[in-house]
């Protein structure tokens, strides 16, 4: 299954109609998580919500998903270890107040398990990639960043200092 | 012990909150957010639910703005951490003005320039530290690695 999800707050038809036409030349079935959209598809499962724990039941049964670049879904992707398309939302078509998820894809194109579409016409590439993808865990990279935070936030907590 | 108060609205602000869990309840922490489905997953038993609010609704960041103090006043923390957004940026705020170190974590999701709250916070928190190296400028915000 692929799960496609445009996050909590705002609708994203562009990407809904594109993965929708897309739909009939995948080998498996495909859930979107909609939001407020209009666009009413044909060729997947859409769903205006799920809840978070709804959703992290599906994500364990999914190959690859597919998702605005919202930085919830990233961490989440990360937490099951499974491969994402991020298509990021543009404030020209009115998808977002600012263009923050272009900057978010420019900073993560190419970790590992990570594949970024900016237009429609490079998704079916995108996902056939994404499908491909072996993952390995978290890379050490990360790890030793995120040790760095975490290791402030203990040290503020407890002095004052960061 | 050391009382904290952990505030993030849904989304990846919240995701991020808990990947500093582990960090946070070696101490005495208290979560807060704005959906109640998203404690309820992690197994928080005790989290405090705010009404969610952005800069373009001045209604509900008024509510918010209330709630967040409430919840301070009642709480009472040494320690207020947020990783956004307004609704950790009210708890933020409230925390500085009743003695509480403070701590903001700009969500890592602002990769070219600060969110609002972000700046507000180098002048209304103890701390304020960006995810993004490029971003630091003098400590305020200052750098300390990232989460993603």
């Amino acid at each position: 299954m692929i799960l496609v999800t445009v996050g909590m707050q705002l609708g994203f038809d562009r990407l809904i109609r594109a993965i929708d036409e897309l739909a009939p030349d995948l080998a498996m079935p495909v859930v979107a998580q909609t939001g407020k959209g209009t666009y009413q598809a044909r060729n997947i499962k859409t769903l205006e919500s799920i809840s978070p724990s709804e959703f992290d039941g599906m994500i364990k049964q999914t190959s690859l998903l597919v998702a605005h670049a919202g930085i919830g879904t990233v961490l989440t992707a990360q937490r099951f270890n499974k491969p994402l398309v991020l298509f990021p939302r543009r404030a020209s078509f009115g998808e977002h107040r600012n263009d923050h998820q272009l900057a978010t894809v420019g900073q993560l194109d190419g970790r590992p398990g990570i594949i970024v579409a900016r237009e429609e016409s490079e998704l079916r590439d995108a996902i056939a990639r994404g499908l491909a993808t072996e993952m390995g865990s978290v890379a050490e990279e990360t790890a030793a960043r995120r040790a760095r935070l975490t290791s402030a936030v203990d040290q503020f907590i407890r002095t004052g200092v960061i | 012990m050391t009382k904290v108060l952990a505030a993030a609205s849904a989304g990846g602000h919240w995701e991020q909150m808990m990947l500093l869990r582990p960090t946070l309840e070696q101490f005495d922490v208290h979560f807060a957010t704005t959906h109640p489905d998203l404690p309820r997953r992690a197994g928080i038993a005790a989290a405090t639910i705010l009404p969610d609010c952005n800069q373009d609704q001045p209604f509900n960041s008024l509510r918010c703005l209330f709630a967040a103090f409430a919840l301070v006043l009642r709480q009472r923390p040494d320690v207020v951490i947020s990783t956004g957004a307004a609704p950790g940026f009210f708890c933020v705020l409230a925390g500085r003005l009743t003695g509480a170190r403070t701590l903001w974590i700009d969500s890592v999701a602002n990769a070219e320039k600060l969110s609002m709250c972000g700046r507000l916070s180098r002048i209304f928190s103890t701390r304020c530290i960006t995810q993004w190296e490029h971003l630091a400028d003098n400590g305020r915000p200052g750098y300390a690695g990232n989460l993603l």
